[in-house]
Order: C-alpha cells, then structure tokens, then sequence
C-alpha cells in the first residue's frame, strides 16, 4: 500500500467492492456433485444473525457495492430471507437471488417481490427430467423448477436460467436451450463446469471433451443468431471451462478488485473458492467492512503484482489475467502464488493436457459421483 | 427511415437506473449486471419515466441546454443503441 501523505483514509488504487456475495447458509436440499461449496462445508461454523447480515449489507454499500447476490448453499431455507432481501433493498442494492428453485413458493416469490427483490436466478441441472433429477438427487426436483419459473416470469421479475454443464447433458444443450427460450429467460448461463470444491473431485466425471464443447458452442452460436434475427432479447451466456484455454481467465477480475464474498459463518473472502487456501481470511464478526477489504492481509495477499514469481512476473499478459486463477494453482500445485496451470507458459500445464486427456476417456456414470451431501462432507473433512 | 420521436421508451423490467455516490456517477443495473453511464447518457436516462415520450425528452434538455447543435440526433441515437442493447422498451 502506498501512502500519498493525504488526510483521507488510506485508499490506494484498489476498486470499489461493487459485487457483494452473500452466501446466507450451506444447507441445501440438493446434493449436486458439481457444487463449489467446500468440501467440509458441514464442518463450518454458526451462521450469521440477521442484525449481522444488515451490518454487513450497510457497510457494503456506503462503501460502494451495487449488485447482491443471495446465495448458499440454498439461501430459500433461510427463515429472515425475505427481511434481508426488504433491508438490502432499502440500502439500495440491485439484489439478487440465486436458487435451486427448491423451497420457492409463489407466495415466497411475491412476498420478496414486495420486499424488493429485483431478481431470481434458478439454476437447472439439465433439460431433461430424468438427469437432471438423478444429478440433484431428488425426484421431484425438475417439476417443481419449471413451474416456479413460470410463477417468477408471471411476478413480472426478470429472470436468469442457469444450467451447469457437463460431460453427461451438454450434449443436450439444444434442448436446454429451446427450454430456456419457452420459459422466456431473459438471460441464460450456459455455464460449463468450473472445478472448484465438488467439481473438483469430481472432475474426471464431469470435464466434457474437446469435441463436445465445440459442438455446443457453435450450436449455441446458431441459437443467438437465431434469436437476434427474431428480436428476442433472450441473451445466451456461454461460459467455457478453462481447461481448454492456453491463457488463464482473469479470475474475479483480480484478487480483491471488485468481488466480496461473506460465507455463511462470516468468513469474508476475495472469491468464494477461497476459503480452501492456506492464507488468513478476517470475519465480519470482528471486522468493518472497510478493514476487511483494504487493510486486511487476506484481501492485499494477491493484490496488484508484486506477489508474483515466474513465469507470470516478467509476462506481458499479466495486467489482463492477474496470472490466473489463485485456487486452481494452489489446488493443482500445491503453491496458490504459482502460474494457473491452464497457461500454456506454466510448468505444471501438463496437468491441464493430462485432464483432457482423461476426457477422452472417460468412464464414470453420474451415478459414480460424489454427491454434495452431509456425510460426504464429513467422511472428507475427517479425512 | 425516420425516427418516431411519439415514442415513448421505459425501462426494461428489472433494470433500474440510479446514482451511485462511491462511483459519483449514474449507472444502469440489471441481472448480475452494471453499466456506468457517461453525463450524457446519465442526462437522458434521468428523465426516462415511461410518461415522456422522446420528443418531450429532447425538449426538456433543449431548455437544459439551450442551442447544442444536433441534440435531437444525439438522443435519438441514444434511444437506438439502448434498445438494441435491449435496456429500455420503446412504445
């Protein structure tokens, strides 16, 4: 941090934390193996109070944050949820809830409707009923989606549908999009698996190959031109694994530079993969805000570029990619301040070639998978 | 083809258009989104209410800012890219 002798608080070139990410609860009815909860999500402590919640809503946006997202785990299961969604309104966020669907009611979905929410995200697991129960594990699961799609368009709310794809539905993404269209999204993320948390273990049996992404991708082109010609303002968001990219995305557009997440227990972090690094990350409980996200040594610890060793200190590329993805180097090399190994100029990129390769042949069933459940969370957690 | 100035543009649902005090500016939000409006964008984008149509528009900044030449074309121009961009409806 550098000091410019001014009176004002100390606020070097750091951004604005314009995007607030509350994840309100780990609980979730769904137990989908591609989630990005950490692993010992059930190992994790008490979540935060309402009062808390509002504090850190208020601090937030006097210092600038826009956009909340209401998220978990399944934030539905929180009872004061429509209070938070009335406060942080109030504050004036654009809020944003972000739901299995699971637990909405149309009586819910006009209750926040009165309370302020702006939006609702419902996440699907796949366009067809049967995978996308068994990857959610529940029956009625897909049922109670689309029908609760049909009650927020009806609210009158803009809508976002997001699917996760993978190695088992992408090849469906004709059909997940037609659905999208009927239910008229207005945006639809078409998101291939990041490997984070569940993912990751489960990569092997999600990570769809070479030729599967490149289909999708050009029939999801097919479908935009389609719809521009049609005027439909249904916006398709194609979201490609990094794994087939010799260039690391540009990961929250960089560490601490307009992303906060607050998890359940009130751990603040960067991203909320976070967690699973080996640095200190403060908690609201003890914190401001304000401390949290210019002074504390978890927000600064990948700040700008001085952290950086090889080949990414001396690379022409690192102001538009920050040199990647912390947590993916740091889970595939073991050293969170190396290279993201998707860059084809990081020694460890041979892990990269090796997963695709894996794709190629890979074997695993959905049934296969870890799912993301409690006691798959504690068998890991006590390793 | 003409522009029809009887229009009248409205937000689009769920896109709210509000004064940031941190970024001291006027921004547009909608779905996990935000766009930083430039002063004349912000100019226009004030007086958006879906009461006004464009003509009643062009004429509250004409008197805003009497004899800037090409006004008109430039809120017209306006109206254009945002509902191409699909951030406001026009009726």
């Amino acid at each position: 941090m550098h000091s410019t002798g001014s009176p004002l608080p100390e606020k070097p070139a750091v951004g604005l934390p314009l995007w607030l990410l509350a994840e309100l609860t780990y609980r979730c009815p769904l137990q989908c193996p591609y989630c990005s909860n950490p692993l010992d999500f059930a190992e994790q402590g008490k979540e935060l109070s309402t009062e808390q919640w509002f504090k850190v809503f208020r601090e937030a946006r006097e210092m600038g944050a826009a956009q909340l997202g209401f998220s978990g785990g399944e934030p539905l299961v929180r009872q004061d949820l429509a209070e938070l969604i009335g406060e942080a309104r109030r504050l004036g966020f654009y809020t944003n809830l972000i739901t299995s669907g699971i637990g909405l009611t149309e009586q819910k979905i006009s209750d926040f409707k009165k309370a302020g929410l702006d939006h609702i995200q419902i996440s699907f697991q796949a366009s067809d009923e049967q995978v996308n129960n068994l990857l959610a594990g529940s029956k009625k699961a897909f049922a109670q989606k689309l029908e609760m799609a049909r009650a927020v368009k009806a609210h009158g709310y803009p809508m976002v549908l997001n699917f996760v794809t993978h190695r088992h539905n992408i090849d469906k993404i004709d059909r997940i999009i037609e659905l999208c269209i009927a239910l008229e999204a207005d945006f639809v993320e078409l998101a291939t698996c990041q490997f984070y948390g569940w993912a990751q273990l489960n990569r092997v049996g999600l990570l769809p190959t070479r030729e599967q992404l490149v289909r999708a991708e050009r029939i999801t082109n097919e479908y935009r031109a389609k719809l521009e010609a049609e005027g439909n303002p249904c916006k398709l968001i194609f979201v490609t694994p990094d794994y087939y990219e010799e260039r690391p995305k540009g990961c929250m557009n960089g560490w601490g530079s307009i992303f906060l997440t607050v998890t359940p227990d009130g751990t603040a972090l960067p991203c909320h993969g976070a967690r699973q690094l080996p640095v200190q990350f403060p908690n609201v409980r003890d914190h401001s805000m304000q401390h949290i996200w210019y002074d504390s040594f978890g927000f600064n610890r990948f700040r700008g570029y001085d952290w950086m060793p090889e080949p990414c200190r001396s690379c022409d590329e690192k102001e538009k990619d920050f040199g990647g993805c912390r947590c993916q180097a740091f889970m595939l090399t073991g050293d969170a301040s190396n290279a993201d190994p998707v860059c084809s100029k990081s020694e460890h990129h041979g892990v990269i070639l090796k997963a695709r390769e894996d794709a190629e042949h890979a074997t695993q069933t959905i049934e296969q998978l870890a799912f993301r459940n409690e006691r798959n969370s504690r068998l890991i957690a006590k390793g | 083809m003409s522009f029809d100035r009887s229009q009248t543009p409205n937000w689009r649902p769920g896109y709210r258009f509000q004064y940031e005090p941190a970024q001291k500016g006027h921004v547009l939000l909608y779905p996990e989104g935000m766009i930083k409006l430039n002063d004349s964008a912000a100019l226009i984008g004030g007086l958006i209410d879906g009461e006004r149509d464009v003509a009643a528009i062009i004429a509250e900044l004409d008197k805003q800012f009497p004899g800037v030449p090409e006004l008109g074309d430039d809120i017209e121009q306006f109206m254009e890219v945002a509902r191409a961009q699909h951030w406001i409806t026009l009726a």
